[in-house]
């Protein structure tokens, strides 16, 4: 809708994106970053963030990405936010990005979009969503006073939002589909010692059945195939996520699952555009790590504008 | 008419403010330490403006009208229900990528 051609413009206001912000406008970068929602990501939904450098006594994810937008916004990033990306299309030297209300137009890229919880899809999951069936404990946590529930998944997700849950419920039953936990030792170690916990290895959730709302889950024993029936109020699904990426197919090359594959220098498959966070292929996804992503990408498109002027 | 602003509602009012409404009802159960809800607060202050004086919209926070929560089921949060002549008649929950048009969809048909 205006004729100005941005030096960067950043897709995503998690993590990734907005130290991404830090960097590109401290380099006196003309900068933009369209958030389809608020500003935050993922971070922002953690309820307790502990292994993020600087915070001995850990950190609310909110406040921690609170503090992220408002430094990005101190050096001049200009953050739009309600604003989903639905197109990217690469022109000869920029790239022109569509959302549902505006055009714009930049020099260069950094996609940061992040990525979503993944479902189940076992029967009752979509059924019982809101009625017992979450899948952000710092959200719903506190619904769930005095009741039992189960973690479905036993990674650093599932664990460390679990562990916030016990503030409030009776129980928690950890169910996890691996014979191990890929879990942070001292997360695993914490969680075994709570009198409030108990784990299945080796089990899969077959179903989630109530009436209005959940009452109970069936797993199964992966190693026996016996099935049980398990009574609960309330579960709590942390399977892993999703990317954010479907409006990049065709764009940039993608991998199997819809991650943005990139080099080293978070440099996509086309010219100006850069991945960083979640949304990118690779195998650690952690706060830090996002923001070290962003940082690279950041410094990579100084480099790219550089050599376009 | 309403003024086009979300009122706050508790388990004191909730029947006179929402039950016993003339229009239908549409009412967010939130809470502080829910950071979604905080995404959904613009966009059912931009409803109310819209819809004026043909809708109510209200705001529940789920820590301090507990009992209403309770008596509503609400499981998680946001979640909108739309009340109209004292009953439930519809509702949402979580926040949808496009909340605004699927909020709109939602209460369309009650107002007449």
């Amino acid at each position: 809708m205006n004729n100005v051609t941005y030096d960067v413009i950043i897709i995503g206001g998690g993590a990734a994106g907005l130290t991404a912000g830090i960097y590109t406008s401290r380099e006196g970068l003309n900068t933009v970053l369209l958030e389809r929602w608020l500003c935050g990501g993922l971070t922002a939904e953690t309820t307790l963030v502990e292994n993020y450098p600087g915070f001995p006594e850990g950190v609310n994810g909110r406040d921690l990405t609170e503090k992220f937008k408002e430094q990005a916004q101190k050096f001049g990033t200009q953050i739009i936010e309600y604003s989903g990306v639905t197109k990217v299309e690469p022109l000869e030297k920029k790239v022109r990005i569509k959302t549902d209300s505006e055009e714009y137009y930049t020099r260069s890229l950094i996609i940061a979009s992040g990525s979503v919880p993944k479902k189940l899809n076992v029967p009752g999951e979509d059924e019982f969503y809101g009625k017992g069936v979450s899948y952000c404990a710092t959200c719903d946590g506190p619904l769930y006073r005095d009741k039992d529930v189960a973690v479905i998944g036993c990674g650093d997700s599932g664990l460390q939002e679990g562990e916030s849950l016990l503030t409030y419920v009776r129980s928690a039953t950890f169910i996890e589909f691996l014979p191990h936990m890929n879990a942070e030792e001292i997360l695993q170690q914490r969680l075994q010692k709570s009198e409030k916990t108990n784990f299945l290895l080796n089990h899969m959730l077959t179903s989630i059945n109530g009436d209005t709302k959940v009452n109970s889950i069936a797993i199964k024993n992966r190693q026996t195939n016996e099935e049980k029936k398990l009574e609960v109020s309330g579960i709590f699904i942390y399977v892993g996520f999703l990317p954010n990426s479907k409006f990049l197919e065709g764009v940039v090359e993608l991998d199997d699952l819809g991650h943005i594959v990139t080099n080293e220098e978070m440099k996509t498959s086309v010219p100006g555009i850069y991945a960083a966070g979640d949304v990118r292929s690779k195998r650690v996804r952690q706060i830090d790590t996002a923001c070290g992503e962003g940082t690279i990408a950041a410094i990579s498109v100084r480099n790219y504008i550089k050599e376009l002027i | 008419m309403e003024e086009g602003k979300p009122i706050n509602v508790g388990d004191e009012n909730f029947d006179s403010e929402v039950l016993k409404s003339g229009v239908p009802v549409l009412v967010d159960f939130w809470a502080e330490w829910c950071g979604p809800c905080r995404m959904a607060g613009p966009v059912l202050e931009k409803i109310a403006q819209v819809y004026g004086g043909r809708l109510k919209v209200c705001e529940l926070n789920v820590d301090e009208a507990r009992q209403t929560a309770i008596k509503y089921g609400v499981m998680s949060i946001p979640t909108l229900n739309i009340y109209k002549d004292g009953q439930v008649v519809d509702q949402i929950v979580g926040v949808t990528p496009a909340y605004e048009a699927d909020i709109k969809k939602k209460i369309e048909p009650y107002l007449k």
